[in-house]
């Protein structure tokens, strides 16, 4: 198990719990704890609809050209911008800290 | 007035495999769906990915599993109204349903069967300040016809295939200006695309603007300019029409407005029989809501099945249903 804290649209912070060893990524954690995510698509990088931002600092692997074209559908994108459904929870995430995006009308 | 005896709201998989167990049972189906083919989100978003939990498959590309249910279905002979949106539903005295698109088709059917998955896909509306005070006046999210832009100055937000296919086609000729605006300065459309909207950059036919956004609009009353913000600050771009193409995203619509019951922007229904709290409709798929609900391909079959006995007692409330093997029976077509 491994913490992460997500900070909703309104700013208000969740901590939640989040197993290693179910293969999940940040836009199943968000789902499965009901906060407002969208999800799409299933995960498949093809919707932007799990746009985050990442706040700590953690060492995350690169984002996938599919990812990076995806973000293009996103708005409000930043440095820090990643697709929540491409960030896969492992034991060194623990402590992560993410924001949702803002989502467009 | 097109007839049936299931009209099913969205042709995505769980829609199509509803003609199919309809069919079993000698009810008739009609299909209305807002996209122009169908296949829903699985065609119009992944068809090249390929799904593992249809139970049978271990691997079948998205595409595929489309084109393998509408063979399944083709002996019932399914109605399709394909491009249109269902709009209105309205009661008629003999206990069915009108279901009107917004093209003014309309329908008629005893049962509605709601297999809209997350909705209808809509245009994707960036978040800039006072965008709705210039649709229609500068702003359209839909090409649809380019001789619109005649003579006009365009600008186009996106880095897909569409925007770059339409400021080629409206560099050629069409448009007196074209500038096409994108977040960054590679693109996801087809590579030879992307070179010609380059090309066309060098000769001067396309002003290029690549790690850049559109983040404000100026003008009186309609477009005048937009704001384009880089790295080194904002600056405006004069032009007539600003067309932002970042690619659908599915909204509920106005099936919202028809009176069924709803949470997670999703409709409440009963698990017996999918119904929804409005007799004789009912929904399936992604689009319902019930508790432990998932969100899966294979549970939309499940929800589809249980839903056309339901409905074949609604239509015919005096018959009696017996449940027939396949593979004892077969599958004979109308």
């Amino acid at each position: 198990m491994i913490t992460i804290t997500v900070v909703d649209r309104e700013g208000q912070e969740h901590q939640l719990e989040a197993p290693t060893d179910m293969n999940m990524n940040m836009m199943e954690l968000c789902k499965a704890y009901e906060l407002p995510v969208e999800g799409t698509c299933g995960g498949m990088a093809m919707c932007a609809s799990c746009h985050m931002y990442i706040l700590s600092d953690h060492d995350l692997p690169e984002a996938s050209t599919d990812e990076e074209d995806m973000l293009d559908q996103a708005f409000f994108v930043e440095s820090n911008s990643r697709l929540g459904c491409q960030i896969h929870l492992t034991d060194n995430l623990d402590g992560l800290k993410v924001r949702l995006a803002e989502v467009g009308e | 007035m097109i007839e049936t005896d299931i009209l099913i709201i969205g042709a995505g998989p769980c829609g199509l495999f509803t003609v199919f167990e309809a069919g079993l049972l000698k009810l008739r189906c009609h299909l209305i769906d807002a996209l122009p083919q169908a296949g829903g989100q699985l065609t119009e978003i992944y068809p090249k990915k390929p799904i593992y939990d249809i139970p049978g498959f271990p691997e079948v590309l998205a595409g595929d599993l489309i084109e393998d249910l509408m063979k399944q279905a083709a002996p019932f002979k399914p109605g399709f109204t394909l491009g249109e949106r269902a709009e209105e539903i309205e009661k008629t005295d003999d206990d069915q349903f009108i279901v009107t698109t917004d093209m003014g088709t309309k329908h008629k059917a005893p049962v509605i069967a709601i297999a809209g998955g997350l909705g209808c896909f809509e245009p994707r509306k960036p978040p800039v300040p006072n965008l709705s005070d210039y649709e229609r006046k500068g702003v359209e999210y839909i090409i649809k016809d380019p001789n619109f832009y005649k003579n006009k100055r365009v600008v186009i937000s996106g880095g897909g295939d569409s925007a770059l296919d339409w400021a080629i086609y409206l560099a050629e000729g069409v448009a007196a200006e074209v500038s096409l605006v994108h977040r960054r300065s590679t693109f996801r459309g087809h590579l030879d695309s992307v070179q010609k909207v380059i090309d066309m950059s060098n000769e001067g036919k396309i002003t290029l603007l690549t790690d850049a956004e559109v983040v404000g609009i100026e003008g009186d009353g309609k477009v005048e300019g937009v704001v384009v913000k880089t790295d080194a600050g904002e600056t405006v771009k004069a032009c007539d029409h600003w067309v932002p193409l970042f690619g659908l995203t599915p909204k509920l619509g106005p099936i919202a407005e028809w009176g069924l019951n709803l949470s997670k922007n999703a409709i409440d229904v009963d698990t017996f029989d999918y119904s929804t709290n409005v007799p004789g409709i009912y929904a399936i798929g992604d689009i319902n809501n019930y508790p432990g609900k998932l969100k899966l391909i294979l549970c939309g079959f499940h929800e589809a099945t249980l839903m056309v006995q339901s409905a074949f007692k609604r239509i015919y409330p005096d018959k009696n249903l017996v449940l027939k093997y396949t593979t004892v029976n077969g599958v004979s077509g109308f």
